[in-house]
């Protein structure tokens, strides 16, 4: 990072934009995806929040890189765009985001980071440089992929709780059962989470792995998670059998499994919506340092920085209280179903990151919960609110372009001497 | 969650089974109210009128909770239509202890001695068929937790198979009593036919449990 004082005015506002996203997406999703494993009295708070930030910063930078490169030039012909141009776009693609998260975390309704940035890039591409501007194979491929990742992770949840009711719970010993295959998902999550990873991803670190070798890799990772499983699955004291309950013990052991995924998708978070602040902010710095566009420029560790501590601050400031209140609540879902739900749900993230195809993680947690409830394994699910979450769906799109429009224009008038 | 919350609804099954636990509880109720019929305490019939017409009022309130929050747009793992059937059979059983506690109240009715093991050894069996119903109920969670588990089915199966057996035994002890009252028919003239409408409640009670077991039956059949 240069000195304080070389540093444009362009940057100090997209890394203050940067980092109010990154707020924003603390605030909002890490303290969703962190919330029932407070709720079921499995995490204190303190300990969500670090291990919430620690798993979302290493999901930005292991893994992070391929939706980044997505969001900075995947979807703008940037043999078209000024310098000039890319800049004043990205900080409208920053501002009209973040307000939009803000407007909606304000209004309580779910709307994804992800759908936010793309909604503004194309806008300001499409007004501001031209329609012809707008990589639109590419961005079509980003928009059925939001039809497609729910219904993916519609599915995986759908099989993975099929195979919990076989394997666990419809049998005669579910909480000899439930310990006997415990590690197994500990294995496959470390192992899926280390093969995206791993594969030709650990640019950042200058270790670039063929396919066999991550592949062994990955699966010496699963030994070491299975490991993992196995020691925390031992230490858990499921209590005395209480007849009327039956399953209360075996869903104690479901809170480990669950905390496990709720690590998952705070990985796969960091993977792919973090990139959605940085990602911008990495193209304003490589055009305000004036070095070519189309060259690689990587996410520079402060970037990643800024990334992390805005996380941390949206999970101290209002992630807190979101979980505080998850925590006093009872929640309808038990731990079997959440972590049937968001296992699917991470294990689509983080291969849709890996794909470099942004996803939203709401979005796919929501086809998740659907998915399980199609097993009827859910006691009631609210069609309303899944109805409400469609339209905020298709909402955002447009609004944020909009949004996007308007903030080009009032930077392109401050920035342009 | 704040929205994963909204989206997983409020699941009827608690307060179902607590419907069941507060309609049961009002059917025991029946005990005392017998047990003061054959010792001829008119206060104590009063007072088992009123504790079951509290219950009662009980299971009306929860009745309405439920119905009000079991609306369309649910997308339930059991059906609306069986589930608000099974409460109606559930919210039977109350209201046919509020029946029986009604008119014994008002008629002051006071057991003849020859018809009071009768009556005592039909209502024990009707609470047992009533208690198994309960049991039934409390199994809904379980049902759900195991996702239409065939284990799972399989047993709340027998217990409904139980509940069958039990409610048959009721049909006997019940004809038992019909052929005690009627051989007094000269003796107690027209009270006969409250006294048999009483019979006819008692034994209800246990059909209404096992209406409950019959549509969860069909329910985890499909």
């Amino acid at each position: 990072m240069p000195s304080l004082d070389s540093v444009p005015v362009e940057l100090w506002i997209a890394g203050i934009l940067a980092l109010y996203m990154a707020w924003a997406i603390g605030a909002n999703d890490v303290a969703n995806a962190m919330g029932t494993s407070v709720g079921s009295g499995a995490l204190t708070i303190r300990h969500a929040i670090i291990v919430a930030a620690l798993l979302e910063f290493l999901g930005a930078f292991l893994a992070g890189g391929h939706v980044t490169d997505t969001v900075r030039k995947g979807m703008i012909d940037m043999d078209m765009v000024s310098q000039e141009q890319l800049i004043c776009g990205m900080l409208a693609a920053l501002a009209s985001a973040a307000t939009l998260l803000m407007g909606a975390t304000w209004l309580g309704l779910p709307v994804s980071t992800t759908h936010a940035i793309v909604g503004a890039i194309v806008g300001f591409g499409a007004a501001g440089i031209g329609m012809e501007a707008v990589n639109w194979p590419k961005v079509g491929q980003i928009v059925v992929s939001w039809l497609t990742s729910p219904l993916l992770a519609g599915g995986i949840a759908f099989g993975i709780f099929q195979f919990t009711r076989k394997m666990i719970l419809d049998r005669s010993e579910p909480l000899a059962q439930v310990r006997k295959i415990g590690p197994f998902f500990f294995f496959f999550v470390f192992f899926i989470v280390g093969l995206v990873t791993l594969f030709k991803g650990l640019k950042n670190l200058n270790l670039d792995l063929n396919f066999p070798e991550a592949l062994l890799a990955s699966a010496l990772l699963g030994l070491l998670g299975a490991g993992l499983g196995t020691f925390f699955i031992g230490r858990v004291s499921t209590g005395e059998a209480d007849p009327e309950h039956r399953f209360d013990q075996v869903e104690r052991i479901f809170v480990v499994l669950q905390i496990l995924t709720a690590c998952a998708i705070a990985f796969a978070h960091g993977s792919n919506d973090v990139a959605n602040s940085i990602g911008p902010l990495a193209a304003i710095s490589s055009a305000v340092s004036g070095s070519e566009l189309a060259s690689k420029a990587p996410v520079a560790p402060w970037m990643l920085a800024i990334g992390g501590i805005g996380i941390v601050l949206g999970l101290a400031s209002w992630g807190y209280r979101v979980m505080e209140t998850v925590g006093k609540r009872i929640t309808e879902l038990t731990p079997s179903r959440g972590f049937a739900a968001t296992l699917a749900a991470a294990t689509t993230v983080v291969v849709a990151s890996r794909l470099g195809i942004p996803v939203s993680t709401t979005h796919t947690l929501v086809g998740a919960v659907l998915g399980v409830g199609l097993a009827r394994g859910i006691g009631a699910i609210d069609l309303r609110v899944v109805g409400s979450i469609m339209v905020s769906w298709v909402a955002t799109l447009p609004i944020s372009a909009v949004l996007s429009i308007f903030f080009y224009f009032f930077f392109k008038g401050l920035l342009t001497p | 969650m704040s929205w994963i919350d909204k989206l997983v609804g409020r699941s009827p099954i608690g307060p179902m089974q607590e419907h069941m636990r507060v309609a049961v509880e009002c059917a025991k109720q029946v005990t005392p109210l017998i047990d003061a019929m054959v010792t001829g305490d008119d206060d104590a019939i009063a007072a088992a009128r009123s504790e079951i017409d509290r219950l009662e009022h009980e299971a009306d309130e929860l009745k309405h909770d439920i119905r009000s929050n079991m609306p369309r747009r649910l997308l339930l793992a059991m059906e609306r239509r069986d589930m608000l059937d099974i409460l109606d059979c559930q919210d039977s059983i109350a209201d046919t202890a509020q029946d029986i506690a009604e008119l014994v109240d008002q008629r002051r009715m006071h057991l003849p001695p020859p018809l009071a093991a009768p009556f005592q050894n039909l209502t024990a069996r009707v609470i047992t068929a009533c208690e198994q119903g309960q049991t039934i109920i409390n199994e809904l969670d379980e049902l759900v937790e195991t996702g239409f588990g065939e284990r799972e089915v399989a047993m709340i199966s027998s217990m409904i198979s139980e509940l069958g057996r039990i409610e048959s035994e009721t049909d006997v002890l019940s004809d038992q009593a019909a052929r005690v009252l009627f051989s007094m028919e000269a003796e107690l003239g027209v009270a006969t036919v409250y006294w048999h409408q009483l019979i006819l409640w008692i034994a209800d009670l246990a059909d209404y449990a096992e209406r409950v077991g019959n549509r969860l039956r069909l329910l985890i059949a499909q």
